[in-house]
């Protein structure tokens, strides 16, 4: 498989610049997925998360179809579906199930076939590939803008989450705070785009967040537990495919940690 | 802009000179407010206007909530809202808060700070919020001192042990009391009651009432409370608000709730109704002799 060769040259290049850089940046979409998450949990958005990443595929698409920066392309259709989620959260008698579900299958149509088929798993499933300078830069500003906009709204996502009512009462303004909140979902999704991949970006801001949610009973300890349960399975993924299986891609080995993980938690009792 | 104490100086001066007319009509209140020379004509003994609703309408699509509805509220009036079920009682509130789009004039006086009690809170229980939190989030939000949640918690006899519960395992009663304390954070002038008492068994709810009616007494606020229960509207309001589709009536509860209205807003004989001031003496005196 071209593939695999493709991965064992990267895999052997680990001392690279761009390597390192692409480790750290996961780590650090970790952190930030764990943040994001737990509040994506508790705003019961879960599916919409999943809407969120997929409705990158078509711009990744296009971006490999033309040959340009597949963040750029996947970023803004991003955009553009995070505003629609926004417009469809903001109209409560329409079915947001419904029009979900169309914009996901969607999206997942048009990205398939858009991609051309050499990069398709690429785009569903992601690519561990090294990264510049630049963008390294770039994506260590966008985590520090996310985990910024997460302490710094701590408070009134939570009275969001409560009640958007008395979040509303006490002066917060509610529909500006969803839209910030959607738009940070929507960062943390494009960083993790291009190692995660379309299908599963979203999965590693979910289900460390639902293993946070096990192992807490206050806002702290879950906010620390699901980040953790995030680096933890980024960590151990790396782990299993730089040594175990080889021939494993990142993102699923990842995303089964992450899997794992939650199932462990379930041993113990909910509280 | 002149702080209240002026106008009711003003108020003062302009009545020994001056007879006041006649009552208002509802269209002139908003230049009654507006325009300081109006107030002359109201009693020298009603406190200054918090609140002046004028022609309110609210409408939800195409049905039509709330029409064409107009009252005052004095400082430190207990206005009880009453009506059946679906009249838009809460829908009213709300509008009040400035949560609704709605048309008409909801003024409230400059400086008013509201705190809210909502009917019930449809969040999910199961969060892992603690009671704390939740007070500490709206404390943050309004860069209060960290002490205040400690401060507002006393207020309403919440123990440290219902501070560090989870929202979801909290009895109802502590719940609505950790509502009201979450209401009181930034020490509001006025508090809205959306029926703080529903949901709650009978010692439940008069402890809550009686949280509402101390805090009434001892911080001088301005309460409006949605009701269905006529013998709290009797205890505790000093002004009722009909709403219902078919008839509005504002006034003192003696005035508004006789039973003609009560049966028009209802469009049923109440159940239950206190009617005090037509007690024989004979029942009074046995009713004391009893305590």
């Amino acid at each position: 498989m071209v593939k695999s060769q493709r991965r064992q040259v990267r895999r052997l290049s680990m001392t690279e610049a761009g390597t390192v850089y692409s480790v750290i940046l996961a780590f650090l979409f970790a952190v930030a997925a764990g943040l994001v998450g737990s509040f994506a949990l508790m705003k019961r958005m879960i599916l919409a998360a999943d809407v969120i990443s997929h409705v990158a595929l078509p711009g990744l698409g296009l971006a490999f179809l033309w040959h340009f920066n597949p963040l750029l392309g996947g970023g803004a259709t991003l955009f553009l579906g995070t505003l629609l989620i926004w417009r469809l959260q903001k109209n409560e008698t329409f079915s947001t199930e419904v029009s979900i579900g169309v914009v996901f299958a969607g999206s997942v149509a048009i990205g398939a076939a858009l991609t051309p088929k050499e990069d398709l798993v690429d785009a569903f499933f992601g690519t561990f590939e090294q990264i510049s300078g630049l963008t390294f830069l770039l994506g260590v500003l966008a985590v520090a803008l996310i985990v910024y906009f997460i302490f710094r709204y701590k408070s009134a996502l939570i009275l969001n989450l409560f009640s958007p009512e008395l979040a509303a009462a006490t002066g917060i303004r509610v529909n500006r705070l969803n839209l910030f909140f959607l738009l940070t979902f929507s960062l943390t999704v494009l960083i993790g785009l291009r190692f995660m991949g379309a299908l599963l970006a979203g999965a590693l801001i979910i289900i460390p967040a639902a293993t946070g949610r096990r192992l807490a009973n206050s806002i702290g300890i879950f906010l620390l537990a699901s980040s953790l349960a995030s680096v933890l399975a980024v960590g151990i993924g790396f782990l299993v495919t730089a040594y175990v299986f080889r021939s494993l891609s990142i993102a699923p080995a990842i995303v089964m940690v992450s899997a794992l993980l939650f199932c462990l938690s379930l041993i113990r009792p909910k509280t | 802009m002149r702080s209240s104490d002026d106008s009711q100086e003003l108020l003062a001066a302009k009545n020994e000179t001056e007879k006041p007319s006649a009552v208002k009509r509802r269209g002139d209140v908003e230049s009654a407010v507006a325009d300081p020379c109006g107030e002359e004509e109201r009693s020298i003994l009603t406190k200054p206007i918090i609140l002046s609703v004028q022609d309110l309408g609210i409408h939800f699509d195409n049905r039509r909530v709330i029409h064409n509805l107009s009252f005052d509220v004095n400082e430190g009036d207990n206005v009880a809202i009453i009506g059946p079920n679906g009249a838009g009682k809460t829908v009213l509130l709300k509008a009040l808060l400035g949560l609704l789009p709605y048309q008409g004039k909801v003024r409230w006086s400059p400086g008013v700070r509201l705190g809210y009690v909502p009917q019930k809170i449809a969040a999910d229980r199961q969060m892992p919020i603690r009671v704390r939190d939740l007070l500490a989030a709206k404390a943050d939000v309004l860069k209060l001192h960290p002490d205040s949640v400690d401060a507002v918690a006393a207020m309403v006899d919440l123990r440290k042990e219902v501070l560090r519960s989870g929202i979801g395992v909290i009895s109802g009663g502590q719940f609505q009391k950790a509502l009201i304390a979450f209401a009181l954070l930034g020490e509001p002038t006025v508090l809205l009651f959306d029926e703080p008492a529903a949901s709650l068994d009978e010692l439940a709810e008069e402890k809550v009432y009686e949280v509402v009616e101390r805090l009434q007494r001892e911080r001088h606020l301005t309460v409006l409370l949605v009701s269905h229960d006529l013998s709290i509207v009797y205890r505790a309001a000093n002004k009722v608000l009909c709403v219902s589709k078919d008839i509005v009536c504002f006034g003192a509860p003696r005035e508004v709730l006789t039973p003609a209205t009560l049966e028009a807003m209802y469009s049923a004989p109440p159940q239950f109704f206190l009617h005090r001031h037509g007690e024989e003496p004979a029942q009074a005196s046995k009713a004391s002799e009893h305590d």
